[in-house]
């Protein structure tokens, strides 16, 4: 060719490519409720997405907190206009999954897209939350924790304990509160945060008991609530009692009472893995966590724990193109390596066994022992049917009236058994209302 | 009640009132009409599956025991939250009246806690009274009071109450300053020159004169203690323990939360306000024959 | 001013003082709990003294921003929650009082009906209504906008009342005087009663100043550009409630920057006060 011709052809190309307007991109609005620190991570992922192609823009927006963030997508989906991403706590998962029309299912999304995705390469008891009994997943899990026990190490020597040797079981866990009390903590031997969390659902999944019918609601909205059985009943009743000397001390229905772990008031506190973070930068003692109690006597005991945090639901109603870039999105947030950056840098659990097995072999646990403890306990054994989640229509309200329940136990007015009876009658009865409202 | 001195002229009343009735109707009437139909279905929080239930809702609250119980709460709540917020104001306002040195500044003062952000506020007061984490709280342990809101009834009560007493007062203050800065001072001189005592003057010419302020307040600070403190039960005590902060317009919320029972919510509302205007026309029909305009 | 009886001349300041104490008391929590470290303050270890870290603090809150989460530079929330605010209270004021001044000074149909009308406003709690109002907003194509923020929240009921209220105490002869002079209603509205109200005007623009400025709920709901979002959303953005780990001295930083504006406000407007308290002798 002659060189004038290649010029020309060049420039001609040249001009073309500079004249096309930037193709304008499909937007992708995603609505969550993290903040401070957490926040930082969803602004740099949707920028990481958003600079390695050039089809898509995620665009995220702070809603307020999960339930506001809710509220939101509700509101915005009445209103015709929903995000095409929302991220709603575990405790809406039920409201969501019924919610047929205003949600798309993720494993719909990825075969529609065209988006490898097999489901084999997560860990299931992360997974399995957010799927259905037969394992196609509904929302893609995103922020996830686990309960956990931490425990302060310098007061397990002032006692008498052996630092390295944190207690078991919970007659262990009693009986080391006992001599803590005694060694001087004497206004708080163990308490915990989110009261239900960790003391009917967490202890359920634990336990390998049933908190309601129907693999815990995943397999139907006619779940019936169970929980008032003699083990959790024999349970309460122990923390009545040691609630009466604070050896056992209640901190509150939510994380509130989180501080006292950190001021070094509690000297074991059984709350969210995601806790570190705080426990890193407040607390002046030396410090580790270690895996939930269990009673020795209930068969099946340790099963696994169940994941707490939020996923990231597709709303329903959008455009073909706009769920391609959701899905690939998802692919993008999926990589090993995004994972593994976003397990070791916020604490987040890792959802694909990928990210866990690499970061298991490069030695991180090694320094951070505190973030594997939560994946031991979800991959303890393989979920059974009570194990591998809940969900409950109306959840915020179960909750709420479950606490209420715990707090007459523990003040005194109620006795364990009454308070559970109470708790599951009350529940059930949201669940019917909630049952009337979906079953259509 | 109508003054006797009035305009004539018929179309220019209605186009005075025009611009506040047309955003009341566009942005209250139509979605509270909504809200009120709402309380006759059983609805699923996005709104996909709807039936109507007439009267269901309501029947259900009516024949809850702890709705009577929420209304006792509510009640109590009412009568110390602006019985002591109008009152404290009040005291404060007079002393702030007087011309002392410093005066603005205790005025400023005052005042400027109205302007915490309610979702800040909620923050600092668990800072102050968490039972074992909060400043106040340590203090008052100290003292041998065994505080402890999160499963005492009585100290939660409390706390809701001097929290929501607290935001109350400095508005109360501010209304209760304006009112009495406009009270002609020639009238006070008089009277002190006749040989009236400070507090002779105060109930015999300041409380006449002040009492449409008053009547104002005590109007407003009823609406709000029913229906504007929400947020500070919702930071604190989230309604318990055991239901024993828990007030008419929490439960309203609460049931309607993130599409829970919007049903029921409604009605709750809708008995609420029935309650509320009859409380008001109440104090308007009784209570305003006794300010001196 | 009248006669100052011995110890009775105390009782002011030490109700006052008293008063301060226990009313700001909060406010200067917030304002120590600014300059400790942020584990101090988590702990609950809060001493009731400042600390130390005040400069540092504050530069940071000003011009880094705790760990950049709230990537909207506060000068840009700073300035929508001033306009929301100065929108609403001016739009409150300005539609409250032409209602009261329709209500009270005119005899016609309906009178009293609409003004219920605008009181009942006050008796439904917003939640209820939430999402049919956000739909209207969003029908009305009023999201992520100024109007969207503003004109929602503008009806007053208080702010009618309270003007109602006052008229209610101008005197009849006023009224008489300014017909005798030939003057309309809307005359008299402009020469003499806008006037007298000066100073409730000043307290009612602080009050429904500081509730623009806090609103919380609706804004959050109806704004979805960060560029949108209000100071009251950026620290709530701040304060971290599950897991992860919150700056307390930023957030409180924050907090206490948010509440000046309020603040200067109030100051102001207390010049207002004592102006109309000179000129209003009737």
């Amino acid at each position: 060719m002659k060189r004038s011709n290649l010029l020309i052809g060049f420039l001609l190309a040249a001009a073309t490519v500079l004249s096309t307007p930037a193709s304008a991109q499909t937007e992708i609005q995603w609505w969550h409720a993290l903040t401070g620190a957490n926040n930082d991570v969803v602004v740099r992922l949707s920028d990481e997405f958003n600079k390695s192609q050039t089809e898509y823009k995620v665009v995220p927006s702070y809603k307020g907190g999960y339930a506001d963030t809710m509220n939101a997508g509700i509101a915005a989906f009445r209103a015709s206009n929903a995000p095409h991403i929302l991220q709603v706590f575990e405790v809406g998962t039920a409201t969501m999954m019924a919610a047929k029309g205003a949600i798309k299912p993720v494993h719909v999304l990825m075969q529609e897209a065209g988006e490898k995705f097999d489901p084999s390469a997560y860990l299931p008891t992360i997974t399995g939350y957010y799927s259905t009994l037969k394992g196609e997943m509904l929302s893609f899990p995103f922020n996830s924790s686990s309960t956990v026990m931490w425990y302060n190490k310098d007061a397990f020597k002032k006692a008498g304990l052996d630092p390295n040797a944190p207690p078991k079981t919970w007659p262990e866990v009693f009986a080391a509160a006992k001599k803590l009390k005694a060694a001087g903590y004497d206004t708080c031997g163990f308490s915990n945060a989110w009261a239900t969390w960790v003391n009917i659902e967490q202890f359920s999944a634990w336990h390998n008991l049933p908190i309601g019918t129907k693999g815990n609601g995943m397999d139907g909205f006619d779940t019936v609530l169970t929980f008032n059985n003699a083990t959790l009943v024999r349970h309460l009743e122990t923390l009545i009692e040691l609630q009466k000397d604070k050896t056992y001390d209640y901190s509150g229905r939510t994380n509130t009472g989180e501080g006292r772990f950190t001021s070094g008031e509690c000297p074991i506190f059984l709350t969210s893995s995601g806790f570190f973070g705080n426990v890193a930068a407040n607390a002046k003692f030396d410090w580790a966590n270690a895996p939930m109690p269990y009673y020795p006597d209930v068969a099946g005991a340790p099963q696994n724990s169940i994941i707490g945090g939020a996923s990231l639901w597709v709303m329903g109603g959008k455009k073909a193109d706009e769920y391609k870039g959701v899905a690939k999105f998802f692919t993008f947030l999926s990589r090993t390596d995004k994972q593994i950056e976003l397990h070791q840098k916020s604490g987040y659990l890792p959802i694909t066994k990928a990210a866990y097995e690499q970061t298991k072999s490069s030695g991180f646990y090694k320094e951070k022992p505190h973030l594997e403890t939560p994946l031991l306990e979800l991959t303890n054994k393989a979920p059974t049917d009570n194990s591998r989640g809940l969900r409950f229509g109306n959840m915020v309200q179960l909750r709420d009236i479950w606490c209420e329940e715990i707090e007459s136990a523990l003040s005194g007015k109620k006795t364990a058994k009454q308070a559970l009876d109470d708790a599951v009658n009350r529940g059930n009865q949201l669940l019917r209302q909630f049952e009337k409202t979906v079953s259509r | 009640m109508q003054k006797r001195a009035i305009f004539g002229g018929t179309s220019l009343p209605y186009l005075l009132l025009l611009p506040q009735l047309f955003v009341v109707a566009v942005f209250f009437y139509w979605p509270a009409s909504q809200a009120v139909w709402q309380s006759f279905l059983l609805q699923d929080a996005f709104g996909l599956n709807t039936s109507f239930i007439w009267f269901e809702n309501y029947k259900e609250l009516f024949e809850d025991t702890s709705y009577y119980r929420t209304m006792l709460t509510t009640a109590v709540f009412a009568i110390m939250v602006a019985g002591l917020s109008l009152s404290l104001a009040l005291l404060l306002a007079v002393q702030a009246d007087k011309s002392i040195r410093g005066a603005s500044v205790y005025k400023t003062l005052l005042i400027w806690p109205y302007a915490v952000a309610p979702a800040v506020a909620g923050v600092l007061w668990i800072f102050m009274f968490q039972p074992s984490l909060g400043v106040v709280a340590q203090g008052i342990r100290a003292m041998g009071w065994n505080w402890n809101p999160l499963l005492n009834g009585n100290d939660a009560l409390t706390l809701v109450v001097l929290a929501s007493t607290w935001k109350q007062i400095s508005y109360n203050f501010l209304f209760f300053l304006a009112g009495l800065q406009s009270i002609p001072r020639a009238v006070i001189e008089a009277a002190a020159i006749d040989g009236a005592s400070p507090a002779r003057r105060f109930w015999t010419i300041i409380l006449p004169l002040l009492s449409p302020t008053i009547f104002f307040l005590v109007v407003v600070n009823i609406v709000y203690v029913f229906f504007d403190t929400f947020g500070i039960i919702d930071a604190m005590t989230q309604g318990g323990p055991s239901k024993a902060t828990e007030t008419l317009v929490y439960k309203v919320f609460f049931d309607g939360r993130l599409g829970g029972n919007l049903g029921s919510s409604a009605a709750q509302s809708v008995i609420l306000m029935i309650m509320v205007v009859a409380l008001t026309a109440v104090q308007f029909r009784f209570i305003e024959r006794r300010v001196a305009y | 001013m009248v006669e100052h009886r011995g110890l009775s001349s105390f009782l002011p300041y030490v109700v006052l003082t008293l008063g301060v104490a226990i009313i700001a008391f909060p406010v200067y929590l917030c304002f120590v709990g600014s300059t400790h470290p942020q584990d101090v303050v988590a702990n609950g270890k809060m001493p009731l003294v400042p600390g130390p870290l005040f400069f540092e603090t504050y530069y940071k809150t000003l011009f880094v921003g705790s760990s950049g989460s709230t990537r909207e530079p506060v000068s840009t929330m700073l300035l929508n929650s001033f306009i929301m605010a100065c929108v609403i209270a001016l739009g409150k004021i300005s539609i409250s009082i032409i209602s009261a001044f329709a209500v009270v000074y005119f005899k016609f149909p309906f009178r009293m009906a609409a003004f219920w009308l605008i009181f009942i406003t006050l008796m439904l709690p917003v939640e209820v209504r939430i999402y049919p109002t956000y739909k209207i907003a969003s029908d009305l194509n009023l999201l992520d906008s100024f109007t969207g923020l503003t004109v929602p929240l503008i009806a007053s009921a208080t702010a009618t009342l309270f003007f109602r209220q006052f008229f209610m105490t101008i005197p009849d002869e006023l009224v008489e005087a300014s017909k005798l002079d030939g003057a309309g209603p809307l005359r008299f509205f402009w020469d003499t009663v806008l006037p007298l109200s000066r100073t409730n005007i000043a307290a009612l623009f602080v009050i429904l100043f500081i509730y623009g400025w806090n609103q919380y709920l609706w804004p959050i709901l109806i704004t979805t550009r960060d560029d949108m979002q209000t100071i009251v959303i950026g620290i709530k953005k701040m304060i971290v409630t599950a897991d992860a780990l919150t700056e307390w001295n930023v957030v409180l930083a924050t907090a206490m920057l948010a509440m000046l504006p309020p603040v200067m406000v109030v100051v102001l407007m207390q010049r207002w006060f004592v102006k109309g308290l000179v000129e209003t002798e009737k």
